[in-house]
């Protein structure tokens, strides 16, 4: 059973279509990246799949049923746009936030000191909100997104704001609770943590899905017939190859198509010289995004 | 599962804690409090002594000479003004007067004081007129009658109802006073609360809390558990005000005395004002929910909500001709006028009686705006909470308004 199925949804805001005909599922343990340029109805659709908002046409199924008020406690939300009330004490913040998704007082408590401390925020409890850092305010809110242990963790543009440590800190826990068999929507701009995160993918466009599927697929999908070289010395002349390019420490030899890149090893090998790296070029996913989303604007 | 009563109880407990709500709650019975206490000392201080006092006076005409003694006040006669004056220099008398020998045909008397003054003391003013009255008078007509000349009436009024019995509420100044009061305190409630609330959601929407909030409850329980919990601590508020009128009056009736201890609440009077509080806050609440739906931020809506909260304080301005005419046709239209309603039933309550038909109509009007106001805020909380950063255009809050 997927975690999140989404069929053929659409939402208009006055006569201008925001999410057309949207579908895609993805699976418990698995991290779903939500990619697209801004104003490409990401968010319009997590909040369809949160039932903030109502599409228009099309259904959504959540841990297999219909949301209803009872499905929200199972899921968790960041949205991108962050905010909590700035007079509240971080702890009273967590607790009326963790009551809200139906937890009892007491294992709010405790989870809430074991989260805070996990986060390096435990002598930060008594404080109010407003004392707090951007970045602070950023991993309360995460902490308030999965104090109710959720099936489904939505989250948007979750590192945005971020020093490198909390980062790191927010991907660790990302990762631990895929590996806890939790679902997770990551919608964000920065490419490089899709990749390291992200078991399948849906790139959107203009309300459109323009890329859907296994992360690795797609990436093979979009290879180029070329291979990334760094080697002591000159390869020279390599049979198969049509163009060499290149780069500060690296060589890029586009091949012609009558040679596997293991058989272009294979001659580079043979030809005497040591081999530091060899590696099928793939384009990067911030490459593949441009060429998707610039070739639908151009 | 319905989260209503977990909003309640943060909205509730969140908004009496908060040192607005704390200040004014307690300022005004604590500043009555205060008015009681400064008038006791006040009066304490500046209460004539009850020692007696020795005025001159000489009598050119002849006649006066009796009655000299007028409670604590002795009338000393003397021969002649500069007699009298050297007297008052020597402060033997506190002051003198003169009575002309045309004073049967002009009634002027002239008075010589040595401190200045705005008018004369009412005891000297009284012992002055029954001196004069009763000498002019003795022997003339009986004692009786003396007496009635000095205080000639006591308009004692008794208001009947329409079968001829006696009313149970007998009307007056002082009983205006608590109505009043209470006028103004329940309006400064109903824009206090009702503004709070709009605060508090154009807040949630301005920091982007109400999209956690929409993921863990629907617009209608959210909407209800915060117009409820924010209405409880208002009505906490009016219930302490209306709980300590009796004790205040109390206090105040044997500190002040006088007609304060005549006042008569309506019988009605605290139940309507409970009942109108929760009415008038109602109906607040569900513009400021509208209003904070479709404003981009905080200083928008509170912008807006100076406009529509001023008919809850304008029954207010109107106080001077409301007295002079409590039951005018205008009046009563806007005592059924949903937005004035609640001020301005109070303080006809506190004038004349307000007739059961209107109480009813005005309630009824109400109850039945307050239901199509919280469809329409829904409506509008729905389509528009979580549209950030551009005020919609009227025709598009009407199409919304319409289309549900």
């Amino acid at each position: 059973m997927p975690a999140v199925e989404v069929n053929h949804i659409v939402k208009s805001y006055a006569d201008r279509v925001v999410v057309d005909r949207l579908s895609f599922s993805f699976d418990q343990g698995e991290i779903f990246g939500l990619i697209g340029p801004n104003g490409a109805g990401k968010t319009t659709t997590i909040r369809m799949v949160m039932d903030i908002i109502k599409p228009d046409a099309g259904d959504i199924t959540v841990l297999g049923e219909r949301l209803s008020e009872d499905t929200k406690n199972r899921l968790g939300y960041l949205p991108e746009e962050r905010g909590l009330y700035r007079k509240l004490t971080v702890i009273d913040t967590v607790l009326y936030l963790a009551s809200l998704k139906g937890m009892e007082r007491y294992p709010a408590e405790e989870r809430a000191d074991y989260l805070l401390k996990r986060t390096g925020m435990l002598h930060h409890k008594g404080k109010k909100i407003e004392e707090l850092s951007r970045g602070m305010g950023q991993i309360i809110q995460f902490i308030v997104t999965i104090i109710h242990d959720p099936e489904l963790v939505v989250l948007d543009e979750p590192f945005g704001g971020l020093d490198p440590v909390n980062t790191e800190l927010l991907k660790e826990m990302i990762v631990e609770l895929r590996h806890r068999g939790k679902a997770i929507i990551l919608s964000t701009h920065q490419m490089n943590q899709v990749e390291e995160l992200c078991d399948r993918i849906l790139m959107v466009d203009d309300g459109r899905a323009v890329l859907y599927g296994n992360l690795e697929e797609i990436k093979s999908r979009y290879k180029s017939n070329s291979v990334i070289v760094s080697a002591g010395g000159d390869p020279g002349q390599i049979r198969g190859v049509s163009e060499k390019r290149a780069h500060r420490g690296y060589v890029e030899l586009v091949l012609d198509g009558s040679m596997t890149p293991d058989q272009v090893l294979k001659e580079l090998v043979g030809a005497g010289l040591s081999i530091n790296r060899f590696e099928v070029a793939t384009p990067s996913l911030n490459e593949i995004f441009l060429r998707s989303v610039g070739k639908n604007h151009e | 599962m319905n989260k209503t009563h977990l909003i309640f109880r943060h909205e509730f407990w969140h908004t009496i804690k908060r040192t607005g709500f704390v200040v004014l709650t307690l300022v005004p019975p604590l500043v009555i409090l205060l008015g009681i206490g400064v008038y006791d000392v006040i009066s304490g201080i500046t209460k004539p002594p009850a020692e007696a006092t020795e005025i001159g006076y000489v009598d050119e005409v002849g006649i006066f000479g009796r009655f000299t003694s007028q409670e604590e006040i002795t009338l000393v006669p003397f021969d002649s003004g500069e007699a009298a004056t050297e007297a008052l220099v020597s402060e033997d008398i506190k002051e003198y007067f003169v009575i002309p020998s045309d004073f049967i045909s002009t009634g002027t008397i002239d008075r010589y004081i040595t401190q200045r003054e705005l008018a004369p003391p009412a005891a000297t003013t009284a012992a002055i007129e029954n001196f004069i009255d009763s000498n002019l008078l003795e022997g003339k007509v009986p004692e009786t009658v003396i007496t009635r000349v000095e205080a000639p009436l006591n308009l004692d009024t008794t208001t009947l109802t329409a079968t001829g019995e006696v009313a149970k509420q007998q009307g007056g100044m002082a009983n205006f006073i608590v109505p009043g009061v209470f006028s103004v305190l329940l309006a400064l409630a109903l824009i206090f609360n009702s503004t709070y609330l709009l605060r508090s959601l154009s807040e949630e929407k301005e920091t982007r809390m109400m999209e956690i909030l929409l993921s863990s409850v629907s617009p209608r329980q959210l909407l209800a558990g915060k117009v409820l919990g924010l209405g409880a601590a208002g009505l906490l508020q009016v219930g302490v005000w209306v709980s300590l009128i009796p004790l205040l009056l109390n206090l105040a009736s044997s500190s002040i005395g006088g007609f304060i201890s005549t006042i008569q609440l309506p019988a009605n009077f605290l139940i309507l004002g409970i009942v109108y509080f929760i009415l008038g806050y109602a109906i607040f609440a569900v513009v400021s929910a509208g209003v904070a739906a479709i404003s981009p931020n905080v200083r928008e809506a509170q912008g807006i909500a100076s406009i529509y909260t001023v008919p809850a304080v304008a029954p207010l301005w109107f106080m001077s001709l409301l007295l002079l005419a409590p039951n005018s046709p205008v009046w009563v239209a806007f005592s059924i006028f949903p937005f004035t309603a609640p001020v301005l039933v109070m303080l006809r309550l506190g004038v004349t009686g307000v007739p059961a038909w209107q109480l009813a109509i005005s309630i009824a009007v109400l109850v039945a705006c307050i239901i199509g106001g919280l469809v329409l805020a829904s409506r509008l909380l729905r389509a528009y909470m979580l549209m950030y950063g551009k005020r919609p255009n009227l025709g598009e809050i009407v199409r919304n308004l319409r289309n549900g």
